[in-house]
């Protein structure tokens, strides 16, 4: 079977990429909450490390997926940091909804 | 056979992310980002990345997600107002993000020499080398200073995070653990 054997051009790969960031910007858009906000942050981060991984296939280049080592360990360095402040102003202001977080002030 | 694992994982993919925005629940939404970053690491599998694979389920779906999973239970987030987006989003936001798709799309449509992924075939300029000894190889000869400036970024990230959650005020460990 000939439908078995093909391949898949990486443009697809960067469409994907393309969809899920977009969709990472309109859950940033339309969530109310913060923490799913920063999920959805975590999407396009997500996103972006698709792209690069497969512009490292196109290039037959390791430092792509290099690259992509490094955004991890900055993402996780970033979530626990993140949550840290999203655990400070639950505590300051007893709500997670992002329309009556309008404040820097606590 | 490529060809049917990149559509069954793209479209959980992108099955997750549109469960992500629809879920009021933010447990709900946690979860469906776990099988979003799961399948991911399919598709890297399938694009010849093994080590960044593993490195995705270990670093995103379990370390971060259990992070995300913890603070959703601890601050007992509940079921989230529904509303469509600020004001500022729909005149601008939402065009924006359907023109940037629709750029991207057209660029990467017409996009000259972009090569197909075949599967089992990773990095081919070096054919008898498994991936992880290809990217260790420039991680620890060319990049050895970012690699080891990121642990004191990370170490940094840990101090800061304690010293964010710690309640304002409270008391110290020691003081905690003195007998009353």
């Amino acid at each position: 079977m000939s439908f078995l054997q093909q391949d898949v051009p990486l443009s697809w790969y960067l469409i994907l990429s393309a969809i899920l960031f977009s969709l990472g910007v309109i859950g940033f858009l339309i969530k109310r909450n913060l923490i799913t906000v920063f999920m959805s942050i975590e999407l396009m981060l997500n996103a972006v490390n698709l792209s690069f991984v497969t512009f490292a296939r196109q290039w037959n280049e390791v430092r792509g997926q290099i690259f992509v080592f490094f955004v991890m360990m900055v993402a996780a360095a970033e979530a626990a940091v993140g949550l840290a402040i999203i655990i400070a102003v639950f505590r300051a202001r007893s709500t997670l909804a992002v329309d009556r977080i309008n404040l820097m002030k606590l | 056979m490529h060809l049917i694992l990149f559509f069954l994982f793209a479209g959980f993919c992108l099955a997750g992310a549109i469960n992500l925005l629809l879920q009021t629940h933010p447990i709900n939404s946690a979860l469906s980002l776990i099988v979003v970053m799961t399948s991911l690491a399919v598709l890297y599998l399938l694009l010849g990345a093994e080590f960044l694979a593993i490195a995705q389920i270990i670093v995103y779906a379990g370390a971060v997600m259990v992070l995300f999973t913890f603070v959703v239970m601890l601050l007992n987030a509940g079921r989230e107002e529904r509303t469509l987006g600020s004001r500022a989003a729909w005149p601008i936001g939402f065009p924006a993000v359907v023109a940037i798709l629709a750029v991207l799309a057209t660029i990467l449509l017409r996009a000259q020499g972009l090569s197909a992924a075949r599967l089992g075939e990773g990095l081919t300029n070096a054919p008898n080398q498994s991936n992880l000894v290809q990217l260790s190889q420039v991680l620890f000869h060319q990049l050895l200073l970012p690699f080891e400036v990121t642990s004191i970024l990370i170490l940094i990230a840990i101090l800061g995070a304690v010293a964010l959650a710690r309640a304002e005020g409270s008391q110290t460990g020691a003081e905690r653990t003195a007998p009353k």
